[in-house]
């Protein structure tokens, strides 16, 4: 998701959320013990361990300055972190940037997931609360930052009062309140319940970047022991008593109601409670998950299926390149790309194919949620919390505030639960609402679900056209694509720029190469198959059909990939500055270096954030690219944890690996054809690269780094597969055109 | 009825003797860190030791376990299962984290076989565990770091 601005946020709340009782939510919560709330009550000691190690203790908390910052008096310091956390590392960064300014001792952090809350907790670049777009870092860097001061600020306030000294002589570090001219000290524990009657400072100094002695370190992970020992606590995991799991049978194509159901024989199952009609299809409820799924399969339903979708994928692959070639609204438009195409040289032109896909997050989608006395409490991993909490309101008809959503961690989601229309949050409350009493569910998707659900990346169609001149010079670019729009429709439609869906255009419409005559143009096609914003977005298909098209105009002039690249970059430093430490670090000498492997490179700048690869690859037993070593370069302004952010790098490679070398969602008349990992299929550990990454060092404010890994890996590895093989894989994934 | 063991603890549960044993370990015995990801045995999030071997616990009928004895991530022992748990957090291999106790499990098994297993043994090993994040590289070395470790 692109940043909106503050004019975008308040109408994206108040069309959404225009209820006046919504906007009072915020309000009426409060600041600070709001954290706690329905929280405690989470039964998380159901193992022998109780209180969480990622968490502090809790019913501890005695100062809560900001909101975000509890210091008890048993000496953690908890920071509310208002990001999901979903492998993406915002614990561990966010509570980096609080323990800057607090100076904090590293061992004594804690982080928590804040629940929902869009007044204290809103993502600054969205103005609600919710994580995508990479902005976790880049919209907390400040605000953590201060409130972390804030914090310090109140514990030295206190140590001065009970010392009776000036605060000036107090210094804080590693944890250590100390006076300097009596050498008496005391940790943040022991001076916590005095330091919550201090009043919180006004203004807070922040820190030089000079004097900082954590960020741009690598300081452990505060989620790595539990989720090593399998104490960490998911969706899935949660126990409440009582609790009913809820299976939901879901239509076979995208828009089919259930019209009536036969469940004699599922309500014979042993362990089933009930079977209801619900919106979303037919939801089964059973002590545990197992009767639920056997008693789901014996469901005899019968589907309303006008108008679904009917299509296949042929078919729609047919009917976007008809519309390819239909006039189209520029995105982007300078110089006059297509006279200079005509008086091109030499012409090039090439279609790309990108299908469906799925984000798959290993855990699945799953929402715990109860109503006791009109009141409604929720736990997930829930990715939009502004956006849940008002559709499972709506569902539930009560006012938001009246809806409390505990946020725990997410065991994935690239985008999955970031859901615009809050979908798995309104069935989670439609299944619980159709039991018509007070009762506890957790609603529970497998993986066929999951895969079958729809919220696909777009299929998409690219229509590239390129010149060159007598010198081989690119005179000319002309891009078309042809994709489904995300957020017409829903609550972020108001992010549509001239008829165009950005998310559609992303990274081609701002394409960094000094190339004179640009024409880039989008065309949104209706399809009935939902879609979402999947790890990088747009830059999963611009990415890759800029960088090989660029790629071939560039060997078609007899131009060094890199050197090529390089000389079209003058005014894109950062783009330069990635592709040249990448080169370095590969010891680039060309795309062809024998012994049966080719190397490719790519660069691409998403969500703020630079990154550069190269893959070295060779032909597979499969006769697929078998990928041997990927050196990466990425600069995203300062390096809050150098490691969390080569971690990312690694796994976006292996993410975006999988999806070009083996995945695609097609439709057989409307229906998902793939069902689970057996036909789509993840990247595994022999598939996976050698990788090495560099980090640049940079004073420019931080971005993002969850996604921006993603996007130059397919086109790295599809330009060695040229060099190595003469062919040029345009069609995704590279499995249905190479094998 | 179904009697076996899990974590040396001897238990008896009372469901259909199709019900795999994970959701036996989850829902009657609220041992949740192993976990579900397919339900078909394609990704190994739901990897425990039964009998001493990995087992995909999401394909086995309780049935078949009368008698015998589970280990799950949270009753792991031994120095193998020290040695990759510490591994595991000294090299911050987990993303999301959520595949991760299979991958603990696997990996022990792997120790338990090869002490000094090398990049191919690995991979040959740990190819039925699939990471959506992508943490194979450090899966890998956080092994060879464990293995380091073992023989030191």
């Amino acid at each position: 998701m692109r940043r909106l601005s503050k004019l975008e946020q308040s109408l994206l709340v108040a069309q959404f959320f225009s209820r006046r009782d919504f906007l009072r939510t915020a309000g009426a919560a409060g600041a600070g013990l709001i954290v706690s709330v329905k929280l405690g009550g989470l039964a998380f000691a159901q193992r022998s361990g109780a209180a969480s190690v990622i968490q502090g203790a809790e019913g501890q908390a005695t100062i809560d300055a900001t909101g975000f910052v509890k210091v008890s008096s048993d000496n953690t310091v908890t920071v509310m972190v208002k990001h999901l956390e979903m492998g993406q590392g915002p614990y561990t960064g966010i509570a980096t940037l609080v323990a800057e300014e607090l100076d904090a001792h590293w061992s004594q952090m804690r982080a928590q997931g804040a629940p929902a809350n869009t007044e204290l907790y809103k993502n600054l670049a969205f103005g609600i609360q919710g994580t995508g777009g990479s902005t976790a870092i880049a919209n907390s860097y400040e605000q953590m930052r201060k409130a972390g001061a804030t914090a310090r600020a109140m514990l030295v306030a206190a140590a001065a009062e009970e010392w009776g000294v000036p605060a000036a002589e107090i210094d804080v570090r590693k944890g250590v309140v100390r006076h300097r001219p009596s050498a008496k000290q005391a940790s943040f524990g022991q001076l916590a319940e005095r330091a919550a009657r201090m009043t919180a400072p006004k203004e807070v100094k922040l820190k030089d970047p000079q004097q900082f002695t954590l960020i741009g370190t690598n300081v452990p992970k505060l989620d790595s022991p539990e989720k090593s020992t399998g104490n960490a606590i998911y969706t899935i995991d949660v126990q409440r008593p009582e609790a009913l799991t809820v299976l939901v049978a879901h239509p076979p194509r995208f828009g089919g109601k259930a019209v009536s159901v036969d469940d004699a024989q599922a309500r014979a199952v042993r362990g089933v409670v009930d079977v209801k009609v619900i919106p979303q299809g037919v939801a089964v409820y059973a002590k545990s998950f197992w009767p639920a799924a056997k008693a789901r399969e014996a469901l005899k339903i019968t589907w309303d299926e006008s108008g679904t979708e009917m299509r296949s994928t042929a078919q729609l692959l047919a009917q976007y390149r008809a519309h390819a070639e239909q006039p189209q609204v520029a995105a982007t438009n300078r110089g006059n790309a297509q006279t200079a195409m005509q008086k091109a040289v030499r012409k090039y032109e090439a279609e790309y194919v990108f299908p469906y896909l799925a984000h798959a997050p290993m855990e699945p989608l799953d929402c715990a949620i109860e109503l006791d006395n009109g009141a409604c409490q929720a736990w997930f991993g829930s990715q939009l919390q502004t956006v849940d909490q008002g559709a499972i309101a709506k569902v539930m008809e009560m006012p938001p505030e009246k809806v409390a959503i505990g946020t725990l961690l997410a065991g994935g989601s690239f985008g999955r639960r970031a859901q615009p229309a809050g979908d798995l949050a309104a069935e989670a409350a439609a299944a619980l609402k159709a039991l018509g009493r007070d009762a506890s569910i957790k609603l529970v998707w497998t993986r066929e679900d999951d895969t079958r659900g729809g919220r696909y990346r777009p299929f998409t169609l690219h229509r590239m056209r390129g010149g060159l001149d007598k010198s081989g010079n690119i005179v000319a670019w002309d891009q078309t694509i042809v994709s489904q729009s995300i957020i017409k429709g829903s609550p972020f439609e108001m992010m549509m720029k001239d008829g165009i869906d950005p998310t559609m255009v992303e990274g081609a419409s701002d394409l960094p190469y000094g190339i004179a005559n640009l024409r880039v143009s989008a065309h949104a096609m209706e399809v009935a198959v939902p879609v979402l914003w999947w790890r990088s977005v747009g830059h999963t298909h611009t990415g890759y059909a800029t960088e090989t098209f660029i790629d071939e105009l560039l060997v078609a002039a007899g131009k060094d990939p890199v050197q090529g690249r390089l000389a079209l970059l003058k005014s894109a430093p950062r783009h330069a500055g990635v592709l040249k430490a990448v080169a370095s670090l590969a010891q680039w000498k060309g795309a062809k270096v024998g012994l049966g492997r080719a190397r490719g490179v790519a660069v691409h700048k998403s969500f703020d954030t630079y990154v550069a690869q190269i893959a070295e690859v060779s032909v597979g037993k499969d006769g697929l690219p078998k990928v041997e070593h990927v050196w990466c370069a990425v600069d995203c302004g300062v390096a809050v944890n150098p490691e969390v952010i080569k971690a990312q790098m690694e796994g976006g490679i292996g993410f975006g690996l999988g999806a070009i070398l083996f995945d695609e969602i097609t439709l057989d008349q409307g229906r998902v054809v793939q069902a689970n990992f057996n036909n789509y299929r993840m990247l595994r550990i022999d598939e996976m690269p050698k990788v090495d990454v560099t980090v640049i060092r940079s004073a420019e404010k931080p971005t993002g780094v969850g996604e921006p890994g993603v996007p130059p890996i397919g086109p790295a590895v599809a330009n060695a597969w040229r060099v190595l093989t003469g062919k040029s894989v345009r069609h995704l994934p590279f499995n249905r055109t190479t094998v | 009825m179904t009697s076996f063991s899990v974590n040396g603890r001897p238990v008896t549960v009372d469901v259909d003797p199709d019900t795999p044993l994970l959701w036996v370990l989850r829902d009657e015995l609220k041992l949740t860190g192993t976990k579900f990801g397919c339900g078909i045995a394609q990704c190994g999030a739901c990897t425990v030791h039964l009998d001493g071997l990995p087992r995909r616990s999401c394909v086995t009928p309780i049935a078949s376990v009368e008698g015998g004895k589970v280990t799950t991530i949270e009753g792991i022992s031994g120095k193998e299962a020290d040695a990759v748990t510490r591994a595991w957090i000294a090299i911050d291999v987990p993303q999301c984290g959520y595949c991760q106790s299979g991958q603990i499990m696997t990996a022990v098994s792997l120790l338990s076989e090869i002490p000094k297993p090398t990049d191919a043994d690995i991979d040959g090993a740990m190819a039925g565990n699939v990471c959506r994040c992508a943490t194979y590289v450090r899966i890998r070395a956080a092994i060879h770091r464990a293995a380091e470790s073992l023989g030191a």
